[in-house]
């Protein structure tokens, strides 16, 4: 079988379909740490941990935030079914910072282990949107 | 016989009535696109979901071992019937229905029924009859999230892996139309044996994929989404179907209200001019009595 050139991207949540794409390469959260795909991955099946995926068509990069879910990865294809995603565009910085200062907060004060979980997990969450939502802050800002 | 200013008074109150039903008609059709749009949303993720699952469960093989899938730890438990209703009453049989069903599946079950209620009317009246009542969720569709859909699967796996409950299942208006809603009843726990024909799109590549975490443990990762993802959708079908049938209530109240006018309007005009003619028969025999 001759190699793929492009990739066709497919992020999915429970709520609606965010991305359907063809891209050049893509990187995801996976659960053992960040994975790069590019057309001709070996097929895949891999679950998502909280983090930045993002997409490269050309020398156009899009960030997304996202958090748990799982991927499949096939030679031409990925299809993300994440829990939550977002594009960095959507994200909501204040409400981003506001949700990481409560959980550094929360994880000063809590000892059990149900809400320390539940605040690193919030913690994680939140620092991954800042950093996607930073990403096109950044663009923005080299471009001009 | 009622008089004129009777029958102008029932004429205005109906045509306020009216207006009410034609302005919930109105919002409920708009609500209804939403919901349509967000059943239409919510279809890729469980569609992919289902087919993932399936091919994992061929590959695995290990799939009657886990406690989701496999037979329920006591036998003898109660079923859970997951309920779910509207918050609100003014959409013709919707309630009725489901509450109806709901009772039907009880009686007729061999096994004792408890219930988990979702939404108002079904608590309301379910709550007051002495029923066992395991979950309990209202005033959601308002802001319908994926979080409430979380918060049901937690307590259906909870009970079934601890053995109080034998078996879980969801009852639910289907959305088939605007003009058709029907009530559905769908096993949750333990899952259905999953098909593994679902999975034919792409079985030549499918074959060998790789892993990570091992195939065994992204299984048993996904199945507690899988069960989210079916109360998920339930909610949302019914959801729609709620809107639909306000629509179509409304849309038969606004009807009947308008012909009522009708009528009211042909009987006081009818009044109107026997009064009338009365009168000028009083002037002519009294001119002729002179």
């Amino acid at each position: 079988m001759p190699l793929p050139s492009h990739l066709t991207i497919e992020i999915v949540t429970p709520d609606r379909a965010i991305v359907h794409e063809t891209v050049d390469e893509a990187r995801l959260p996976g659960a053992e740490g960040y994975l790069g795909v590019l057309p001709g991955h070996t097929p895949l099946l891999v679950t998502l941990q909280v983090g930045e995926i993002w997409f490269r068509r050309g020398s156009e990069k899009t960030w997304l935030h996202a958090a748990f879910g799982f991927a499949e990865i096939l030679p031409d294809r990925i299809r993300i079914l994440a829990r939550t995603a977002e594009r960095a565009d959507e994200i909501d910085l204040e409400r981003a910072e506001a949700a990481a200062s409560r959980a550094r907060e929360r994880l000063a004060t809590t000892s059990g282990d149900v809400d320390f979980e539940r605040a690193r997990i919030a913690l994680l969450k939140s620092l991954s949107r800042l950093q996607v939502a930073r990403r096109i802050g950044m663009r923005a800002a080299g471009k001009r | 016989m009622p008089s004129l200013i009777d029958l102008r008074r029932r004429i205005r109150a109906v045509k306020s009535t009216e207006q009410i039903t034609k302005a919930m008609k109105t919002v409920a059709a708009s609500k209804l696109r939403r919901a349509q749009d967000r059943i239409v949303g919510a279809r890729p993720f469980a569609q992919l979901m289902r087919r993932v699952l399936s091919d994992l469960a061929t590959r695995t093989g290990e799939a009657a071992a886990h406690p989701l899938l496999a037979p329920p730890v006591a036998p003898e438990a109660p079923t859970l019937l997951f309920l779910v209703t509207a918050d609100k009453g003014l959409c013709g049989s919707f309630n009725s229905n489901l509450i109806r069903q709901g009772a039907t599946f009880a009686v007729e079950s061999d096994r004792k029924v408890a219930m988990g209620l979702v939404g108002r009317k079904g608590r309301d009246f379910f709550v007051r009859r002495g029923v066992d009542i395991r979950f309990e969720m209202v005033n959601l569709f308002n802001d319908l999230r994926y979080g409430h859909a979380e918060a049901m699967a937690e307590t259906a796996i909870d009970q079934y892996t601890s053995g109080a409950a034998s078996g879980v299942s969801i009852l639910y208006n289907e959305f088939k139309s605007v003009m058709q809603q029907e009530v559905v009843v769908d096993q949750v726990l333990p899952i259905p044996a999953l098909d593994a024909s679902e999975g034919e799109e792409n079985d030549a590549v499918s074959a060998d994929y790789l892993f990570e975490p091992p195939a065994e443990r992204i299984f048993s990762d996904l199945l507690p989404h899988h069960v989210e993802t079916q109360f998920f959708r339930a909610l949302l079908e019914s959801a729609a179907a709620e809107h639909a049938a306000r629509m179509t209530a409304m849309d038969a109240a606004t009807r009947n209200a308008g012909e009522m006018i009708d009528g009211l309007t042909l009987h006081m005009n009818k009044v109107r001019q026997a009064a009338i003619t009365r009168e000028l028969i009083e002037v002519v025999s009294g001119a002729e009595a002179l």
